[in-house]
């Protein structure tokens, strides 16, 4: 795979290093320094910072300003997009915009049903899907098409086209063919949901390898540090989707409390070790809730510092 | 068929109760059928009204119909030499029924008795769900014959997402009872079908004009026009 985009995460996975990414979650307010901050915190850690999109359907401040935040910090986002809220016409003009600052990644997502969120009364638009989210990137940068026809002469998107991918969902054996599927619309990296399931990891990994997948897209394993026992019991029970095993629970609660958080970590550090040895595994998406200041010390303790330096990355 | 559910006999007093003489008119078609607005709902409806203005000691006179439909000129009609007799009509038609008695009537204040939910069947006694969302461009010859707009909770078309577990949609935590995850039961069916390969094209973009989207909807046939 060879750069075809100014992205800085796209070079760092065609020289063949293993890419760390990380996320932030701006906050529900205004507030200009709380992305700054940790952003900041990630600076020297990570390749890309993904910015989420009112993510659980909470409302927060915008993704896309929140990028334009961080790259004006000189750092590299990856701007988020739910299609839950925006129809063609707002997806296409926030992709323009994104565009104008020179924003080079993104994530395609369909979003969380708005019923999870704050405004559960609320309408979703839902126009398209992830799917074909990322079918329209692709085509308004290589074809320099708008969806209604439009040609672009100049500013077409230059973005590294990336989507989520949920190992753990059921049907399982749709799973692969669905990333195949999102593969086949334009995806180029993927970032999957936090793996806790080792064992079904490695399942569909194989799956995705058998498929050939693993030289048409970048999987970044999905790692989430498990800070207390009732975090770990909380994603099992109440959110759809996270595949959290007895026995991980039944580690971190077989530490005294105060040290459950160190558990965690050892734990995320003991997956990723495992992971570095899995074929078509590019790289590590750590999403440290609400816990960002730690990311650097898993980064580090994961023998994945310091991050390389690429060429003409900007 | 178009499902409806009674709204609560107060809402609907609390509309009427200024006036003296008000008429309840049932449907005989779909709202009779899941036990909204038919015949023994207007009946229901009017004794429980009666009641309570008798109990307050409040004189209002309250007469029931039930007509064939209220979707059709030709049945409204019959109302036609009544109506006058009344201040007020409670339609238990759905919206449609609501909205043509109005304007066939147009001087007669209509209220609605039952809240109009969707397009959808029978499952069992007492229970229903909704099937279609009158999109306007039927895709069920695509998808196995099991609607994703409808019965996928974010109508994705190339599903499913990655909240569907054991076959249930992730709104069914939120909701407090199971809802089938539609891309789970259709990769099913089209599995059932050797129809799998369909599921590895990526869809186009839905075309939404037939729907609400495009604006208040008519079909005009000349082919049966007079
Ligand atoms: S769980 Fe299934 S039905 Fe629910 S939103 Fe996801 S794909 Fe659609």
């Amino acid at each position: 795979m060879s750069a075809t985009t100014p992205s800085r995460l796209e070079k760092i996975i065609a020289a063949g290093h293993l890419a760390v990414t990380s996320e932030c979650g701006p906050p529900r307010n205004g507030d200009p320094e709380v992305v700054s901050r940790k952003a900041e915190l990630l600076r020297n850690h990570v390749d890309a910072i993904n910015v989420t999109d009112n993510q659980t359907a909470v409302v927060r401040q915008c993704s896309l300003a929140s990028c334009i935040r961080i790259k004006l910090l000189g750092l590299e986002p990856v701007l988020q997009m739910v299609t839950r809220d925006r129809n063609r016409i707002a997806i296409q003009s926030d992709l323009l915009g994104a565009t104008s600052f020179g924003v080079h990644n993104i994530l395609c997502l369909t979003g969380d049903h708005q019923r999870f969120g704050d405004h559960p009364t609320s309408a979703n638009v839902f126009d398209m899907d992830s799917t074909r989210l990322i079918q329209t990137v692709r085509m308004m940068r290589d074809e320099g098409r708008l969806l209604g026809g439009h040609q672009m002469e100049e500013g077409r998107p230059q973005m590294f086209i990336g989507a989520a991918e949920n190992p753990f969902a059921d049907p399982f054996e749709i799973r692969v063919l669905r990333l195949a599927k999102k593969v086949a619309a334009g995806a180029q990296f993927i970032q999957t949901q936090c793996i806790y399931n080792m064992e079904k990891f490695k399942l569909w990994m194989k799956q995705v390898r058998d498929e050939g997948l693993h030289e048409k897209v970048a999987v970044l394993a999905g790692i989430t540090p498990i800070k207390t026992v009732g975090m770990a019991k909380y994603m099992k029970n109440k959110v759809p989707g996270i595949d959290v095993p007895e026995a991980v629970i039944k580690r971190i609660a077989g530490v005294p409390k105060e040290n459950q958080a160190e558990e965690g970590i050892k734990l995320c550090l003991e997956q990723i070790e495992e992971l570095k040895e899995e074929e078509g595994i590019m790289g590590f998406h750590i999403m440290a809730i609400e816990w960002e200041e730690k990311v650097p010390e898993i980064v580090e303790r994961a023998g994945l510092f310091p991050r390389p330096a690429v060429n003409g990355s900007e | 068929m178009i499902m409806a559910k009674p709204k609560k006999a107060e809402e609907i007093i609390s509309r009427v109760k200024d006036f003296s003489r008000v008429l309840v008119a049932g449907c005989k078609g779909c709202v009779a059928i899941c036990e909204a607005g038919g015949q023994k709902e207007v009946e229901v409806l009017a004794s429980a009204m009666r009641i309570h203005f008798s109990q307050i000691g409040k004189r209002i006179e309250i007469d029931e119909v039930s007509l064939s439909r209220q979707c059709d000129k030709e049945y409204l009609q019959e109302l036609a030499d009544s109506i006058d007799s009344y201040d007020a009509v409670i339609s238990l038609a759905c919206g449609a029924g609501v909205q043509f008695l109005t304007e066939m009537y147009g001087e007669k204040p209509v209220f609605p008795g039952v809240d109009t939910c969707f397009i959808g069947v029978t499952e069992e006694q007492g229970v229903w769900s909704e099937r279609c969302q009158a999109c306007g461009n039927c895709m069920l010859g695509e998808t196995g014959g099991i609607c994703p707009i409808t019965r996928c909770s974010k109508r994705m078309l190339n599903g499913p997402c990655g909240g569907s577990e054991n076959g249930k949609c992730e709104i069914s935590l939120l909701v407090g009872r199971d809802v089938a995850c539609g891309w789970h039961l259709i990769y099913e069916r089209l599995k059932k079908l050797g129809e799998l390969e369909r599921f590895r094209r990526p869809s186009e973009d839905k075309d939404w004009t037939a729907s609400r989207d495009g604006g208040p909807r008519q079909i005009i046939r000349k082919d049966v026009r007079p």
